[in-house]
């Protein structure tokens, strides 16, 4: 089977980039919109098709799912040892991401006709959009780091543009600059570990560095603080990661992106870029888990209080945006943490899980952040106190999100449910310490997840002139996510994506997952009783926990110690000084020469006389000093 | 004697004819002005012609000689002067000229036969011949407008510092024929120069070159006859004069002195970095334009000197390469700066304030030209100069590179100034709008595309630097 035809996957949503990005101003905002999905549907059914071939007739090699580059070509060849090639790499996890990645995007861009319809960028959108997704898809099936990189800043670069969106806002500028400069202060992390990994192993090949994880890792010399120079890398390259994917302490740019269209939210901030750092550690594995196990105990470590971290906070915000954005981080947290504990083949239970994990955590939080969007839609405001009883105005956004909620809380059948289960299966399997972590977090899940639900749609019996229910282009996406946040988990991950493309025997252990029900109902529970009626008792249970309740809200203030740090020490203490060394030493030395330069112009003015004899006295002098020097100072 | 012989000196002979024609013509034009449209066309067959039926070899015994670089010389140097006589035009019409224009082209031409015959030359006599031919007229079109006292004097300053240097070259000349009894450069090339009355012959000679390219220290005429001359023939003797000189000092290095090659080098390095550097401490100073692109053009000389180190067919190549750049880069700005003299009387950089916003498609071509002059990529200028610096490296010139980079930052900071003064600086009465006539126009359009083209299109370097290597 010839998969040649999957770098069209990728190149379509380059070329609708270029059509509305550079003939935008001359297509008319429908047929932009319309061509842009157009486009997309053509990649998702490409992607669908490659799934299906690859995951039920040809991927499947003596019961091993085998790694096949699709297509290569080399773009900048220094030497024969250093080149770097552009690629499509296919294998599981890649093509679970072409899935996920198109399906999203498409019905993001079929919601988006109804969300930005008269929005004056509206073809701008879309070229973002476009190239947004171009750019996820150029770093899934990436065969090589470099090429990983490269995407990588492209995705970097399109969230930029897609935050700030609207450019007029200056909060909407100030949230774009802030997810740029933090996910690219990450990625220096990320380079600095390409830069090590490359040079120690000689290779940017992700297919050559799996394969031979584990002699690389042994081969590797001892660098700094007892670990290898490849620890380090690996080390290095998750920081990047763990900036693209908002991990604790590198969140803080995510609540604030979510000044982008809401759409934008749930493709890039829910969906796909955030956990494009869940896959980057996915796709090095084998390399994670030949080093040092320090490695990987620093991915489940930052995972862990990551989740715990940002569901405290969830529990305490108003804006809905920002609860689904802290519950983002939260969730990948799991995925990060399910990484963490992990091993390869027989003990890959928890690789498997994150995989499953990304892949239903995709659909239901696209869900409810589209659900989000059409509720926004519907009252102006994101602002929980605006909202509530509005169940009655909007039923389909009512039960598509109610199903959502289900799924994050992990109810059973919910796709939720077992990607959690999995998870908690392997952490437990490695340390119960984090079972117990995670297992509290699936509780403060729920509750959030369910706050916001009896907060939005029931809560007190206000009228609302303007909610109705969103326009079908917005429905759509909803209830096609929703029959996925549903079945999502009746995929059979076990069989398909897996560490080292083998068969992994798992089963549900009630043990685990009877808890874990329990919990998530216990949440809801408190949910209902808080918040199903207006009651004074959630005041009550703020003033009990007194300060905590005030640091939670305040995201425990971490957005200013970054302020403290960056201001009051790298700003004045560093940034000041070396200004100041720039304009009074550097810039006063150029001056310097500049001045001297002039002076000797201004000095030599006056042999420019304007008298012939002294031209001429010059001229025989010349000719003389000349004659002087070379036949009797040289020769 | 058969065609072929005629075929070889076929460019000053057609040249000669066309000379004969405008005088005569002169006599029964009513019009005068009407000369002018005779007088272009038939210099562009007559250029068009360079490029057709080529006929190498020497003549008279091997005084004239003539090859296939020497006919890429000669070619190159009409493409300039034809640029030249587009962009006169203007000038050539204005009321106080009408009963001399003819004077003009006639004039040209003759200095044009010297240069051709000066690169054609077998023997020092024939060069000296050639070398005169192209000066003596030479003087006559600086001093072209009679009744300006700027003209006569720099007409004047010409004559006699041309006179001067041609008796210092003569003498060169004449101790050289003392000690071998010869003139001709092929009985010349084994001989051996080495001793001091011939390094003396030798510098003598090369002081009175030198002054042709404007050398420093023999370069202080420039700057006054640049200022005094019409506009127009101060771009001829800038481009085209200094050009033909370049190629002669070029071919005899090459050639005659092979043998001193560690002497000139020497003499060369100093000159280079005199030049370069001079050139440019001059040029920062200047408010008057003409002054200005006079000095640019000495350090533009001083980069020149910087291929020829490379003393080989490389070299060759590069300096010739540099000077059909240079023709359209400095033609480009004199012909923005001739135009706004003949329609404003303006010649002064801040008079170039605001230029931009009345006359926005000569700023950019100004600024397009003086960029390539300042050598910024990816313009002509940049590969000129970088081949250059090539040629130089090769041999090892480092510090001559170092020096030669430093005045390519210094002149890139002079040129910028005029390119400031026309875009950002403000100015309440800035120079109106001109409308070009089309001569002018083509001549535009001939530059830009020099200045683009050039750079890009790898097949022209490669042709020099293959029919180079004959020498």
């Amino acid at each position: 089977m010839d998969f040649t035809y999957t770098i069209y996957i990728v190149l379509i949503p380059l070329f609708a980039f270029l059509v509305n990005g550079l003939l935008g101003h001359k297509i008319k905002d429908s047929i932009s919109g319309v061509f842009a999905t157009l486009a997309l549907g053509v990649s998702a059914i490409l992607s669908y098709f490659t799934a299906y071939n690859y995951f039920f007739k040809v991927g499947k090699v003596d019961g091993v799912y085998e790694k096949i580059t699709a297509f290569n070509t080399t773009w900048i060849n220094f030497t024969d040892k250093l080149h770097i090639d552009l690629g499509v790499l296919i294998d599981p996890i890649s093509v679970m991401m072409l899935v996920v990645i198109t399906t999203v995007s498409l019905l993001v861009h079929i919601y988006s006709l109804g969300y930005m319809k008269g929005d004056e960028g509206f073809t701008r959108f879309y070229a973002y959009l476009s190239l947004f997704t171009f750019s996820m898809l150029g770093l899934v099936v990436a065969t090589n780091i470099f090429q990983m990189y490269m995407f990588w800043e492209l995705v970097g670069l399109s969230s930029y543009l897609l935050i700030g969106y609207y450019y007029t806002k200056p909060s909407a500028v100030a949230a774009s600059k802030k997810a740029f400069i933090v996910t690219r202060f990450a990625d220096l992390g990320f380079l600095v570990g390409i830069l090590f990994l490359s040079f120690t192993t000689g290779t940017f090949d992700f297919i050559t560095l799996n394969e031979n994880a584990s002699i690389l890792a042994q081969a590797a010399p001892l660098g700094f603080m007892g670990l290898s120079v490849l620890t380090w890398a690996v080390i290095l390259i998750f920081i990047g990661g763990a900036g693209k994917s908002a991990m604790f302490p590198l969140h803080i740019w995510l609540p604030d992106a979510m000044e982008g269209p809401t759409p934008v939210s749930a493709l890039i901030h829910a969906a796909t870029m955030v956990v494009a750092g869940v896959y980057l550690v996915a796709r090095l594995f084998p390399i994670f888990s030949a080093v040092d196990p320090i490695a990987l105990e620093i991915v489940a470590i930052v995972g862990g209080v990551s989740s715990l971290f940002a569901a405290i906070i969830a529990c305490t915000q108003i804006d809905i945006k920002r609860v689904l954005a802290f519950s983002t981080m939260s969730q990948i947290g799991y995925m990060m943490l399910a990484l963490g504990v992990s091993g390869m083949g027989e003990e890959g239970t928890g690789f498997m899980a994150s995989m499953f994990h990304l892949f239903t955590h995709a659909m239901f939080k696209a869900l409810l952040f589209l659900g989000a969007g059409s509720i926004i839609h519907a009252v102006h405001s994101n602002n929980l106190t605006d909202m509530g009883n509005l169940r009655k105005y909007m039923p389909i956004t009512h039960i598509t999100f109610l199903i959502a909620c289900l799924a994050i809380a992990g109810v059973p059948p919910f796709s939720g449910f077992f990607s959690k289960d999995e998870i908690l299966v392997a952490a437990m399997n490695h340390n119960p310490i984090y079972f117990w972590i995670e297992w509290a977090v699936a509780g403060l899940t729920a509750f959030y997840m369910f706050r916001l639900y009896f907060g939005i749609f029931w809560a007190n019996d206000k009228k609302h002139d303007h909610a109705h229910e969103s326009p079908f282009s917005m429905t759509l996406p909803l209830v096609i996510l929703a029959i996925a946040a549903t079945f999502a988990g009746f995929v059979p991950f076990n069989e398909l994506v897996t560490s080292d493309g083998g068969f992994l025997d798992i089963h549900i252990h009630w043990n685990i997952a009877l808890p874990s029900i329990a919990i998530g109902l216990v949440g809801i529970l408190v949910a209902y009783i808080f918040y199903k009626k207006e009651s004074s008792l959630p005041s009550k249970m703020e003033k009990s926990v007194g300060s905590l309740y005030t640091y939670a809200y305040n995201k425990f203030y971490i957005d200013e110690v970054y302020m403290f740090v960056t201001k009051k020490i790298i700003f004045n203490k560093i940034s000041t000084p070396i200004a100041w060394f720039d304009r009074n030493v550097i810039d006063a030395s150029m001056d310097s020469i500049a001045n001297i330069t002039n002076y000797f112009s201004d000095k030599i003015k006056t042999i420019q006389s304007g008298q012939l004899q002294q031209y001429i006295t010059a001229f025989i002098a010349a000719v003389l000093i000349l004659v002087f020097i070379f036949n009797y100072l040289i020769s | 004697m058969d065609i072929t012989n005629f075929l070889i000196m076929k460019q000053e002979l057609l040249l000669t004819l066309i000379t004969l024609f405008i005088l005569v013509s002169e006599i029964f034009v009513s019009d005068k002005r009407r000369i002018i449209p005779i007088a272009i066309v038939l210099f562009g067959i007559h250029t068009l012609f360079g490029f057709l039926y080529n006929s190498y070899g020497s003549i008279f015994g091997g005084m004239y000689q003539n090859s296939e670089l020497v006919n890429l010389m000669k070619n190159i140097l009409n493409l300039g002067v034809f640029i030249v006589l587009l962009q006169s035009s203007t000038w050539l019409l204005k009321e106080e000229n009408e009963n001399k224009i003819s004077e003009f082209f006639i004039l040209t031409f003759s200095t044009l036969i010297g240069m051709n015959f000066m690169i054609s030359s077998g023997d020092f006599l024939m060069f000296y011949l050639g070398l005169e031919l192209a000066t003596i007229p030479m003087a006559a079109l600086v001093a072209y407008n009679t009744y300006d006292k700027k003209s006569s004097e720099s007409g004047l300053k010409l004559i006699m510092s041309a006179a001067f240097s041609s008796a210092v070259m003569l003498f060169g000349i004449s101790l050289i024929y003392g000690q071998f009894g010869t003139l001709y450069f092929s009985e010349l090339l084994s001989a051996d120069m080495t001793s001091p009355l011939l390094i003396l012959a030798f510098l003598m000679f090369i002081s009175g070159l030198s002054f042709k390219i404007s050398l420093v220290p023999f370069h202080f005429w420039t700057a006054d006859v640049y200022e005094g001359a019409p506009t127009n023939v101060t771009s001829y003797l800038s481009v085209i004069s200094k050009g033909a000189a370049v190629f002669i000092f070029n071919i005899l290095l090459f050639t005659v002195f092979r043998n001193i090659v560690d002497v000139w080098s020497d003499v060369l390095y100093v000159l280079a970095i005199l030049t370069m550097t001079i050139g440019n401490l001059f040029a920062i100073r200047q408010t008057n334009i003409k002054r200005f692109l006079a000095f640019s053009s000495v350090a533009q000389a001083g980069f020149i000197l910087l291929g020829l180190l490379g003393t080989n067919e490389l070299g060759m190549a590069t300096v010739i390469y540099f000077i059909l750049i240079y023709i359209f880069s400095n033609l480009a700005a004199f012909g923005v700066v001739s135009s706004i003299e003949n329609n404003s009387g303006k010649l002064n950089i801040e008079d170039y304030n605001g230029l931009y916003h009345t006359n926005p498609n000569m700023s950019l071509l100004m600024m397009l030209s003086l960029f390539s002059l300042a050598g910024i990529p990816p313009l002509a200028g940049f590969f000129g100069k970088f081949f250059l610096f090539t040629a130089a490296a090769q041999n090892g010139y480092y510090w001559l590179i170092f020096i030669a980079v430093i005045n390519a930052t210094i002149s890139l900071y002079y040129y910028l100034i005029v390119v400031k003064a026309m875009f950002i600086n403000k100015n309440d009465s800035p120079i109106e709008k001109i409308s070009n006539n089309w001569y002018m126009k083509t001549s535009y359009i001939i530059c830009l595309i020099g200045l683009i083209v050039i750079g890009f299109y790898s097949d022209i370097f490669e042709y020099i630097n293959q029919i180079s290597i004959g020498i």
